[in-house]
């Protein structure tokens, strides 16, 4: 195989073509950015979870006197000392549980004042309106359940309410967009596959007579479909390229710079440059072979031996 | 060289097979001529020898080699050693002589030494010594076919397979094409033709193989185009 040759086969084809190359660029790289963008997501994703889960409680609310004349839950009247000590060595005896705090309505209602001081609502409210509550530390987030079954319903507990959960409808949302983004990947993906396919048909077309003559001389099969598979491969080389330029423009612009996420939103921990980097060869091969693939199962029909 | 056993060739969606039944042996060194009118099988015939097509029933052996039996990424090896010539010439307009030649060796690989040195004398071979360097479209027919017989034989095949090569040349420029054909085929070189041309079979008195609708009617040697059973 004269390397000479087959490259000079390339840039002849590619030139040809250039409409339909350029064609194949743009939607290889669209697909492969969406691609990367959607995998980038997952990370923000878990790397978002690890840090919030690390913070989030579950909290049981005891029932306050106020509480005992309008919730059901509370019929039986405020929390007592001895359903509360019952509790806590309930708690302390779990094998789930991390760590108990105890929040009396005091340092509840100063942990109100602090978060909705300016709000009309907090100078009418009397720590006696606030209730106490325990706040668990789970070894395992995921394990809730264990608390919310063991806790709710007993005398003097108001309510068992889980963190999480705010949490995990947030969580279901970005996995939903991330869905969307691969849905629309996948049919860009199906586009450019499909403009690979008829171009590389094209080609093959336009150098029948060439093609032709090869086979005649006993030229291999591999000699033959080199360059236009090879082709394919530069293009899809390209696009990629350019998808990878996307990804690292825009975690630069939509996290450090430009929309400037990582300040406006300091409680979310952003991915880093290594989460972007990794991406990048998987992008760059992908962009590779799947263009070439494409290539040699269109070629199989249209350069027969 | 060549040898069919009850060869019959059906092409799929057609009842009437294109080949029936045909046996015969080409030995090496022979020039052969194969005749019939249009629709006889000739093309069959060669599509056939080349692997283009294989037969329906029968076997077909090449060079030795049960067609049947050499898989698809071997015929290439085998196509090495046949050389090919058409009525339409089939060479690249947008390179020279010397590139259109040397083209068939860069496709299978052979080094550039090699080929500066087969390709000048290859041309001169075929008389096109100093057109080395003029393109297809600035040749004469004859010319032009000498340039298909030079890429044809610069890869020194043991076969050749020229399917009308005078189709399209006036009989003066055919007489011309023939003597090379004829002094190919004395190197050692066999040759296979297929042809309408009356007078050229006529003169050069060789074996004639005569096809009709399929079937193999006339197996001559040295005979002439219009012999009639």
């Amino acid at each position: 195989m004269r390397a000479q040759f087959v490259l000079s086969e390339i840039g002849v084809g590619l030139r040809r073509n250039l409409t339909m190359t350029f064609a194949v660029v743009v939607s290889v790289a669209l697909s492969l950015a969406l691609f990367g963008g959607s995998l980038l997501m997952s990370d923000q994703v878990t790397t978002m979870k690890g840090y919030w889960y690390d913070k989030v409680n579950v909290s049981i609310f005891l029932c306050n006197k106020s509480d005992a004349e309008s919730d059901p839950n509370c019929a039986k009247g405020a929390v007592t000392d001895d359903q509360k000590a019952q509790i806590k060595s309930d708690l302390d005896k779990m094998s789930v549980v991390q760590k108990v705090t105890y929040e009396s309505q005091d340092e509840a209602y100063k942990h109100y004042k602090q978060q909705f001081g300016d709000s009309p609502l907090a100078s009418s409210l009397t720590p006696d309106q606030m209730q106490e509550s325990y706040r668990i530390k789970l070894k395992d987030p995921q394990k809730y359940q264990v608390i919310a079954t063991a806790f709710d319903g007993r005398d003097g507990v108001q309510s068992v309410q889980d963190q999480k959960g705010i949490l995990d409808n947030l969580f279901g949302l970005l996995n939903g967009m991330n869905w969307a983004a691969r849905a629309v990947m996948a049919l860009m993906l199906v586009v450019a596959l499909m403009l690979i396919v008829n171009t590389v048909r094209v080609s093959a077309f336009s150098r029948r007579r060439e093609t032709g003559i090869m086979r005649l001389v006993g030229a291999s099969g591999f000699y033959i479909q080199a360059p236009f598979i090879m082709e394919a491969a530069v293009a899809g080389l390209i696009g990629g390229t350019v998808a990878c330029g996307f990804l690292v423009i825009g975690r630069y612009f939509i996290i450090d710079h430009g929309l400037d996420l990582s300040h406006k939103l300091n409680l979310i921990n952003f991915i880093g440059w290594d989460a972007v980097l990794t991406k990048l060869p998987l992008i760059l091969a992908t962009s590779l072979l799947m263009p070439a693939l494409a290539a040699f199962f269109a070629l199989r029909k249209y350069l027969k031996v | 060289m060549i040898r069919f056993d009850s060869v019959s060739k059906v092409y799929p969606k057609q009842t009437r097979p294109a080949l029936r039944d045909v046996s015969l042996e080409v030995e090496k060194g022979e020039f052969v001529f194969l005749v019939g009118s249009s629709g006889s099988g000739k093309s069959t015939f060669l599509r056939l020898v080349l692997r283009e097509e294989r037969c329906s029933q029968g076997q077909v052996h090449v060079l030795g080699k049960d067609l049947a039996r050499i898989s698809n990424w071997k015929v290439p090896q085998m196509r090495r050693q046949l050389g090919t010539v058409f009525q339409d010439f089939r060479l690249l307009p947008n390179k020279t002589v010397a590139e259109n030649v040397a083209f068939a060796q860069e496709v299978i690989g052979k080094s550039k030494g090699e080929i500066r040195k087969s390709v000048p004398q290859v041309l001169d071979l075929v008389g096109l010594g100093g057109k080395e360097d003029r393109r297809p479209g600035e040749l004469s027919g004859g010319e032009q076919q000498r340039v298909a017989i030079a890429r044809a034989f610069v890869n020194r095949p043991k076969l050749l397979i020229a399917d009308e090569p005078t189709g399209n040349l006036d009989p003066q420029t055919s007489v011309g094409i023939m003597k090379l054909l004829d002094r190919i085929n004395r190197t050692g070189t066999t040759v296979v033709m297929a042809t309408h041309d009356q007078n050229i079979v006529d003169q050069m008195r060789k074996r004639v193989i005569e096809l009709e609708g399929g079937r193999l009617v006339r197996d001559q040697a040295r005979g002439v185009y219009g012999y009639q059973h």
